[in-house]
């Protein structure tokens, strides 16, 4: 770990000056739980490190059109027990759940989870070729040992996996993230928030470097709505999705009125599976329904050596998230 | 022997220490002084080094040295003799000279003011390197055989004209995947030298071992070493031979003329510390259309380092498991490019019991047999590969009482028939065995004035409850209570005592603990009935030893504090030896046990979990049966990760290990622990030892992966000859 100077802010327009007056060098911490690992393993080397956590960014409130608006620094712990989220978001509390630890999740904040790094292991070995790293080196996952990683979203420069659980259950909700900056505060929705790695797979999302992001507001929930999020791992807890879906349906005389779709484990961002969810809308809630949706959010998949298996992996994922959010629906 | 304490559940005397803090791990002691190292890994596996650029290493804050092949101590290596106990993980000394043998190899050691200060300055070294092709990463990715290693190999009958011959046969490869320890806790060394002599605080699972090889490795005579391990956060064997961080520490604290601590990162642990070497292994069984064997072959490699010849024994069970007459083993030896292997919890048998029990298992279903029923058939009455009687076998009882425990006159025996739901049931089982071993051993016991007892003996507790039992033997025996019982160990100046491994640790000290205790006995017995004492012109024979006290025939009882106070004596003192003797050739020693296991296969989401343990595991005489327990509930753990998620992983271009941390290289974490329901008969084994023990550390763990591999295939109709068993080799595609 390198020497870094540490400086606290007291309000947010001091978080962002600070990161502006540092060319957007330095680094902002709030749980840590990422940042902290990397530094020590030197793939991040921040010059300045800006502590959030003074920061009035911790409140959960309904807003007056139904949505719920998360401050940036509502732990992972915090946010998934919020009986808001309980009651009206059960995915979310459940994805929440099924990440990393409690001890973790204690420390994590919602916005720290949804820039946490990949866990790809040749983006924290400092000798291996990273273009995400090191953007132009080269990549060893593509033909190395690659069985954790995406299978979509990829590019010939980075199959890294993102790895959260939180960011899939967001990704079929549906949010919106609210960034200030030097010049004020601007909205983006969460969709569009995490990018492609295509070839600049060192650009991970669309906050600039002397941005902050303050809140998420997620969307009204879906009316009538069952949810599941499932994740399926080597082990039973602390441990990364090799596939994961997070699925709401709504239904009604036996036909699917609303879906949402996500997938985690396989995809290079909390991937929004938009063409299944289109595909289920109409269809009787049946297996073979779920099937064929299962089908076309994998239709793009392009496997490597090792992973190959997560395709059917993520597609029984899907039709057992669908099937537990069905008798979910129709229980409620 | 009828007892009060010894075989009786004693809560951990050193429980409140650990609790609170105040047990001195290696890398809690500080000295004056003290600089912290940080080694320097090489990246590349096989290879040289051409040039280490450190110009912005030594410029970064509280830096004071680098050290490396061209900047350090000329030292010697150690003989590496396991009879002259100065054995060693690693033959080759750091920075010998400038091969790379694997990666992670240390190339260099930042000395620094702070560990932040060393960590960030080995960050900031660069190296260039000379990187040679034929990476050969493990076994696993080559066709090579290795080295056949005559002196492991053993036969008996004609086991290839029985197997040819033979109605029935199976003629199957295994491989298990190269493992971690995962100990809690790293590897780390405080070196100091003071006044020409070596001190050292280790975690170390052998300090005598630790202590001679430094002696030898720079040229000291033995009274000029001492090595502490007061506590140890676990090794599971990569801590029972010194590493090369060690000698690096202690030559950069000889040259620099101040105390160095090196703790290891994680990945270097799990790079330069060890490892269950990956292995290769066909077995070959036959029988009689009844089940009667008739022919065993088990052919094994294991790997090893470039630079140790680490030799896995994985076929020394297997001759002595079965009543067969046609048993044939060999073993082969493959140099890898990765980190030194090293035993590791069950050493050799652990590996060939999985391929033996699972190869059993087959067998059973190519005879259409239950498995248990197969084992039953072939039980050996006395060691088939001695011919000697066994001292004490009652692995009958075993499977008769797991089995019932379990349930398993219940199982369908047609893999697949038994459901559950969403999910198929699968069950399996396997014999576990693991020799009684014991070695030579000193003691020294010490009674106080104050009524207080020490008893010291150079071995280790590794977390296993050493301390506590070496406690009970002493209350047992002098009726004093075991909060006044002291007890010394993990020190190489006490008197010699054994490795903690194999385990051999509590039918080797205890007795020599009991002959030292008996010594002092004699000892206060001289004072007591000498001139002016309790029991004057009393024949020291006819005192018998009573809660603490010396009592004579007409129920006179002084204690033995009084004794001593009164002749204005602090203390008197008492050595021992104890060692195995002629029972050797009497009879053959050995522990066996029954693992019976609920697998959970979920095809619908390819989710495969342990559900369930049932075992009966009959170690002789369990001397603290909580502790016991607790040795093979972790075994049960340890050989779930085995059989289903560990595996080192290496990246066969390079030879670079991938997965050295934590969160990627997987054990079972609280959420996979299935129901665990062990039994420890109590089937004292007198003829071993006096209290019967036969030690228990590694058995829990031999059968155990075999027992789910086996309960894979009856739940999915899969055999997975693999290890792990991922759920990519399992699911329907």
């Amino acid at each position: 770990m390198r020497s870094f100077a540490f400086s606290s802010a007291e309000n947010i327009e001091q978080a962002v000056s600070a990161q502006s007056d540092n060319a957007g060098e330095g680094a902002y911490i709030a749980g840590g739980t990422t940042l902290i690992d990397l530094v020590k393993l030197d793939v991040m080397r921040p010059a300045q490190v800006i502590d959030l956590n003074g920061l009035p960014l911790k409140e959960v409130e309904q807003l007056d059109d139904g949505r719920l608006r998360i401050g940036a620094l509502v732990s992972n712990t915090d946010l998934a027990h919020h009986p808001l989220v309980t009651e009206h978001y059960p995915l979310l509390s459940q994805a929440l759940l099924s990440g990393a630890s409690t001890q973790l999740r204690n420390m994590a904040t919602t916005a720290g989870n949804i820039m946490q790094r990949t866990r790809c292991p040749y983006f924290r070995d400092v000798a291996a070729a990273c273009n995400k790293r090191e953007p132009g080196s080269g990549c060893d996952a593509l033909e190395g040992v690659n069985r954790m990683h995406a299978l979509l979203g990829t590019s010939e420069h980075c199959i890294a996996t993102h790895p959260s659980d939180m960011c899939v259950a967001m990704a079929a909700l549906g949010a919106t993230l609210t960034l200030e900056g030097p010049n004020g505060s601007r909205e983006i929705a969460f969709g569009d928030f995490h990018r492609l790695p295509m070839d600049r797979p060192d650009l991970e999302h669309e906050l600039e470097p002397d941005e902050l992001i303050t809140h998420i507001t997620l969307d009204t929930p879906v009316v009538g709505g069952g949810s599941h999020y499932i994740k399926l791992r080597d082990r039973a807890s602390y441990e990364f999705a090799l596939a994961s879906a997070a699925a709401v349906v709504a239904i009604e005389d036996g036909v699917i009125r609303d879906a949402r779709l996500a997938l985690g484990g396989v995809a290079t961002k909390p991937w929004h599976a938009v063409e299944a969810e289109q595909a289920l809308t109409g269809q009787p809630a049946s297996n073979e329904s779920f099937e064929e949706a299962a089908e076309i959010a994998l239709a793009e998949a392009v496997s490597r050596e090792h992973n190959a298996f997560k395709a059917p992996l993520a597609r029984q994922a899907i039709v057992r998230a669908l099937k537990h959010a069905t008798q979910a629906a129709m229980n409620s | 022997m009828d007892t009060q304490i010894i075989g009786h559940r004693t809560p951990r005397v050193d429980g409140e220490f650990k609790l609170t803090g105040r047990a001195d791990y290696a890398v809690d002691w500080q000295a004056q002084n003290m600089l912290y190292g940080y080694p320097v890994p090489a990246s590349i596996a096989h290879g040289a080094l051409e040039k280490l650029h450190l110009d912005a290493a030594r410029a970064m804050p509280g830096v004071v040295d680098v050290f490396h092949h061209g900047h350090f101590p000329r030292l010697y290596r150690s003989p590496n003799s396991p009879t002259h106990q100065d054995q060693v993980s690693e033959v080759r000394l750091p920075f010998e000279d400038e091969r790379i043998h694997y990666d992670g190899q240390y190339i260099a050691l930042v000395v620094a003011e702070s560990f932040e200060q060393a960590r960030a300055a080995a960050h900031a070294v660069q190296a260039d390197y000379r990187q040679e092709s034929g990476v050969i990463a493990t076994l696993l990715d080559t066709d090579q055989e290795g080295r056949l290693l005559e002196s492991e190999g053993t036969s008996r009958g004609d086991p290839e004209k029985a197997f040819d011959e033979a109605p029935v046969k199976i003629d199957h490869t295994y491989h298990i995947a190269a493992e971690s320890h995962m100990q809690m806790e790293v590897h780390a060394t405080l070196a100091e030298w003071r006044d020409e002599r070596l001190i050292v605080h280790e975690s170390s699972q052998g300090v005598v071992y630790q202590h001679k090889a430094m002696a030898r490795i720079f040229g000291l005579p033995d009274e000029s070493v001492e090595v502490v391990s007061h506590y140890i956060g676990s090794g599971f064997g990569n801590k029972l031979f010194m590493w090369p961080h060690a000698v690096a520490t202690a030559g950069a604290a000889q040259m620099l003329g101040r105390p160095v601590k090196t703790i290891l990162p994680r990945q270097q642990d799990m790079e330069n510390g060890g490892n269950r070497p990956a292995s290769r292994q066909r077995l070959r069984l036959a029988a009689d259309r009844d089940g009667t064997l008739l022919s065993m072959l088990h052919d094994s490699t294991t790997e090893t380092s470039f630079v140790h010849s680490y030799v896995d024994s994985l076929g020394s069970a297997t001759p002595s498991l079965y009543a067969c007459d046609n048993v044939a083993i060999s073993q082969r030896l493959l140099e890898v490019h990765h980190g030194t292997p090293c035993p590791m919890r069950g050493p050799g048998e652990t590996s060939g019991i999985y391929a033996l029990e699972t190869a059993l298992d087959e067998l059973a279903a190519e005879l259409e047999m239950d498995p248990l029923e197969l084992r039953r058939r072939n039980y050996a009455d006395q060691d088939p590969a001695s011919e000697l009687p066994w001292s004490s076998k009652h692995l009958d009882d075993c499977y008769t009482g797991a089995a019932k425990r379990f349930g398993w006159e219940r199982r369908d025996p047609t893999p697949g028939a038994m459901r559950d739901g969403d999910e198929i049931i699968g069950w399996g089982m396997a014999t576990a065995s693991w020799p009684g071993l014991r070695m030579p051993c000193a003691a020294r016991v010490e009674l106080r004035d104050d009524g207080s007892v020490l008893a010291a003996c150079g071995t280790q507790d590794i977390g296993t409850g050493t301390y506590t039992i070496v406690a009970q033997t002493v209350a047992e025996l002098s009726g004093v209570a075991l909060k006044d019982i002291e007890v010394r160990l993990g020190e190489s100046t006490l008197p010699a005592g054994p490795l903690s491994g194999g385990s051999m640790v509590t039918a080797t000290a205890l007795p020599a603990v009991a002959a030292a205790l008996r010594n002092a006995f004699d000892a206060l017995k001289e004072v007591a009935t000498g001139e002016g004492g309790a029991f004057e012109g009393i024949d020291p024979e006819s005192l018998e030893i009573e809660g603490g006290a010396l009592k004579d025939g007409q129920g006179k009882r002084v204690s033995f504090g009084e004794i001593l106070s009164e002749q204005k004596l602090g203390s008197v003192n008492g050595e021992g030896q104890a060692a195995s003797g002629d029972e050797k050739g009497q009879y053959s020693f050995r522990s066996f046990g029954a693992h019976f296991v609920e697998v959970r296969w979920d095809p619908g989401i390819s989710r495969l979990r342990v559900a369930r343990v049932v075992s009966s595991i009959d170690i002789g005489r369990a001397i603290n049966p909580s502790a016991a327990r607790n040795q093979v509930e972790g075994s049960i753990v340890m050989g779930i990760g085995m059989a289903l998620t560990e595996k080192l992983d290496y990246d066969p271009r390079d030879a670079r290990l991938i997965n050295n941390n934590y969160a990627d290289y997987i054990v079972p974490c609280h959420a996979d622990m299935p129901e665990i329901d062990v039994e420890l008969p109590d089937n004292p084994d007198y003829a071993f030892n006096e209290f019967g023990a036969r030690g228990v550390g590694e058995i829990g763990l031999t059968g155990i992966a075999a027992a789910i591999g086996n309960a894979v295939y009856h739940a999915t109709g899969k055999r997975i000859r693999d290890l792990p068993i991922t759920l990519e080799k399992v699911m329907d595609t």
